[in-house]
């Protein structure tokens, strides 16, 4: 099974490191492909999302635990679409002494570009047990169209 | 020097001893916790998206907290894939716990996919501040 992986894309004017980037990139996408491995987790990315599709709407879902529905601004335009927000953990207000701290925190934002249009007006966006779905139905111009053969 | 070889090789024997195995398969992921504690409590968080809190499980036993939760992959049979960044697992951590808990007043609360478990420290392991006298 090949698996896609579509990356936001970057400004031209970053530099010539940003092809090594790519290609670094590439490479990685093939060998997950060739491996059928699952990426790992924390890839650098936040939050790790998973598009699906059916005929005629795309499902993202996004793993992001513990945050208010209001701080997430999500908005689509054509083909791509943005989430961002910004993921805090509030202060302990006790005086307490921490063992560990591994749960990251801070700003994200991230756009993907899907492979067709979709309607913008019609996404649904919910949010349940951290995880973030929203439902993006095709553009009608962009949805499969049977065709009949005549004999 | 034969008798400390002997130490070497047992210790190694106990580092094997793995955790047990799930039955499941499907990849199991260590979540990130944060812990702390203050004269009372320690408080563990644990983030564990797409676990319902029926499907997490927390158990506590001679001092070892091992954390399981499994995530249903969500969507129908009829989607394909456009794009996999992450694969829905289970996730699964132990903790070996220093001091005693007072087990019946543990309290745990899932909250969009981020566990809060409290585990109140037992009556004799809190501080207990010493006042000096002064003759």
């Amino acid at each position: 099974m090949l698996v896609r992986r579509v990356w936001p894309s970057r400004p031209t004017f970053e530099g010539s490191f940003s092809d090594f980037d790519q290609i670094r990139r590439e490479v990685l996408r093939l060998l997950d492909a060739a491996t059928d491995g699952a990426p790992d987790q924390g890839a650098g990315v936040f939050p790790p999302m998973n598009i699906t599709q059916d005929d005629d709407k795309f499902y993202l879902r996004a793993e992001i635990p513990g945050i208010k529905p209001a701080e997430l601004s999500i908005s689509a335009l054509r083909n791509r679409v943005s989430i961002s927000g910004r993921r805090e953990i509030p202060r302990e207000h006790e005086r307490v002494s921490y063992h560990r701290k591994e749960r990251p925190e801070g700003a994200f934002n991230r756009t993907v570009t899907l492979p067709t249009e979709v309607d913008a007006e019609r996404v649904d966006a919910r949010y349940a047990d951290g995880i973030l779905t929203l439902t993006l139905p095709k553009a009608e111009q962009a949805k499969p169209r049977q065709i009949a053969v005549k004999s | 020097m034969a008798t400390e070889a002997t130490t070497d090789v047992q210790k190694a024997e106990t580092a094997t001893v793995a955790t047990p195995e799930q039955t499941r398969t499907g990849p199991v992921y260590s979540p990130a916790v944060d812990i702390f504690e203050n004269d009372n409590t320690i408080t563990l968080l644990a983030d564990m998206p797409g676990v319902k809190a029926s499907d997490l499980e927390i158990d506590l036993r001679e001092n070892v907290l091992t954390l399981t939760g499994r995530v249903t992959p969500a969507g129908t049979a009829k989607e394909w894939n456009v794009l996999r960044e992450y694969r829905p697992g289970t996730f699964f951590r132990q903790f070996t716990l220093s001091e005693a808990v007072d087990q019946p007043k543990i309290d745990a609360q899932l909250t969009d996919g981020v566990l809060r478990l409290e585990l109140p420290k037992v009556e004799k392991a809190r501080p207990r501040q010493i006042t000096v006298r002064s003759s």
